[in-house]
């Protein structure tokens, strides 16, 4: 029970600098300290928001690139899962693409931007190219390492009680490998948000990137600042939601018990 | 069967009938009930490594042999093929087909992520599912005097209370073979003596055929009917143990049987059979 209080109190500790924060910089945008072409007031980002939401604007944006967000993540996290998998599990998969994987991962998925746009235009399929990519990778090498992790005692352990290759992986090596496929869904996810902002920011026509853009050439700056809390917000919301999935799937876990 | 992947299996009908067979060591019960399991000249080698030098044994049922060495004498390896994880390099291993052979090792090897109950049912893994295997589960864990953990995540339990569940998991099925690698090993003194009484109790009510391979000579004696010493590959000494049970140690014969078999361990004396 104390425990269960204790994480409680700490969930709210955690939300009182960015409180102060806030108000401090309310305290000094009223007093003029900030001018409002530099920063604007919480107050202002608030009305922006309020504006935006109203107007049907703020929403529509919101959905264009969760969706773009959530289908670049579908497409490459289930390749690097399937990836992650052949290659954890048979020899002759691993050295036939690990290297060539090992390669491509050397390379800033970023810096093909210029090449994607040339491919792609400024279409949809530019910006699930990049998050795609982006989030393959993270998602590839821990499934694998996951699965080269997995005790080879428990594996050996299932042989002798007649376990079938499907059982075995069920059973043994899925569960085993687990833990690692969320510390990569957990990272996947961070670039996930991070390749869409950029991508919208530099060639988009929907989205919150381009209402970001947008905004700044008409010079309303609290609509560039609102875009940029939403993203943090949104961020936080998928690393939560990653956090949510571990305390369900990972209860047997010793580090994340519960009370 | 877990023990599938041994190449030599015979079926029982291919058996020699044990009068019949020539070359039995001089002990004087061999003859005396079924054979479980038999050895012919079986050798093992890693590389150029020999580790087991052909080996003869044979192992009634309901028989509890120790196998006592020094490491590396080859006592695991010779376990190892008879659970069906290793295959000897040339030699036989005949056993009934219908037996089945379960292994504990010095591990626990619970599955983390399931329940002590679930843990247990990987014993029935191929033989019975769901409700079934549920309930039989916990027929062995009360066995065991851990009914009440059934739904507890193995991380919770004591070293010597994880190795019980792993007891539990080799019996569920009830096997005709138990082989049991240092079980007890990692205990400490206290939870060993009650783990070793644990398991004489189960041993007696189940009558399987029981293979325990330890390095602790008074827990062989305490336990086995039959101690055999593996020495450089090969069978060293091959000892009968006719105290009575339950056995209390420090008794005078006690203390002798301990006192030849580590006398043959250590090169001591000449002590054969």
């Amino acid at each position: 029970m104390s425990t269960a209080k204790r994480i409680e109190i700490g969930g709210i500790t955690g939300w009182l600098l960015p409180a102060l924060i806030l108000a401090g910089w309310e305290a000094a945008a009223r007093a003029g300290l900030i001018s409002a072409n530099v920063l604007p007031a919480p107050s202002a980002v608030a009305e922006a928001f309020w504006r935006l939401l109203l107007s049907g604007e703020l929403v529509a944006n919101i959905g264009v690139s969760s969706a773009r967000a959530l289908a670049g993540f579908a497409i490459g996290g289930s390749i690097g899962f399937i990836f992650g998998l052949a290659n954890g599990l048979s020899k002759f998969s691993r050295s036939f693409t690990d290297t060539t994987l090992q390669m491509i991962r050397n390379i800033p998925h970023l810096a093909l931007i210029p090449l994607v746009i040339l491919w792609f235009g400024i279409d949809e399929e530019a910006k699930l190219f990049l998050v795609a990519l982006g989030v393959f990778f993270p998602i590839y090498i821990n499934t694998l390492l996951g699965i080269q992790g997995v005790d080879p005692q428990l594996v050996e352990m299932g042989r002798t009680y007649g376990m079938s290759p499907f059982t075995l992986f069920r059973r043994v090596i899925l569960p085993g490998a687990l833990p690692a496929i969320f510390t990569g869904l957990r990272y996947a996810l961070g670039i996930m948000w991070l390749t869409l902002i950029v991508a919208e920011t530099i060639s988009s026509s929907s989205g919150l990137g381009y209402m970001a853009m947008q905004a700044r050439e008409f010079l309303l700056i609290d609509v560039v600042v609102l875009s940029i809390l939403i993203y943090a917000l949104l961020g936080k919301l998928a690393d939560s939601f990653a956090r949510f999935l571990e305390s369900i799937f990972l209860q047997w876990h010793p580090a994340f018990k519960k009370v | 069967m877990s023990t599938g992947n041994v190449t030599t299996l015979r079926r029982p009908d291919a058996l020699p009938s044990l009068p019949s067979q020539g070359k039995i060591e001089q002990r004087e019960k061999t003859t005396e009930g079924k054979v479980a399991f038999s050895f012919r000249n079986v050798a093992k080698s890693f590389g150029d490594k020999p580790v087991l030098r052909g080996i003869d044994l044979d192992v009634r049922e309901s028989e509890f042999l120790a196998i006592i060495g020094k490491s590396g004498c080859g006592k695991s390896t010779l376990l190892r093929i008879l659970a069906g994880l290793d295959t000897p390099t040339t030699g036989t291993v005949s056993k009934d087909a219908s037996s089945r052979t379960r292994m504990m090792f010095q591990e626990p090897r619970l599955l983390p992520w399931e329940r002590i109950a679930s843990n247990v049912s990987v014993g029935l893994t191929g033989i019975s599912k769901g409700e079934a295997a549920q309930e039989q589960a916990l027929t062995i864990l009360e066995e065991v005097g851990l009914k009440d953990r059934a739904g507890e995540w193995p991380y919770v339990l004591s070293g010597g209370q994880k190795q019980r569940v792993a007891l539990a998991r080799a019996l569920v099925a009830h096997p005709q073979i138990l082989a049991l690698d240092e079980p007890l090993g990692a205990l400490d003194a206290l939870t060993r003596i009650e783990m070793q009484l644990l398991l004489e109790r189960i041993w007696r009510k189940q009558k399987f055929t029981a293979v325990l391979v330890t390095h602790d000579v008074s827990e062989a004696v305490a336990l086995a009917d039959r101690i055999v010493v593996i020495d450089e590959g090969r069978i060293a000494l091959d000892l009968d143990v006719k105290l009575p049970r339950p056995r209390r140690h420090g008794t005078a014969e006690f203390a002798r049987l301990e006192e030849q078999v580590l006398n043959q361990l250590f090169g001591r004396g000449e002590t054969n059979g």
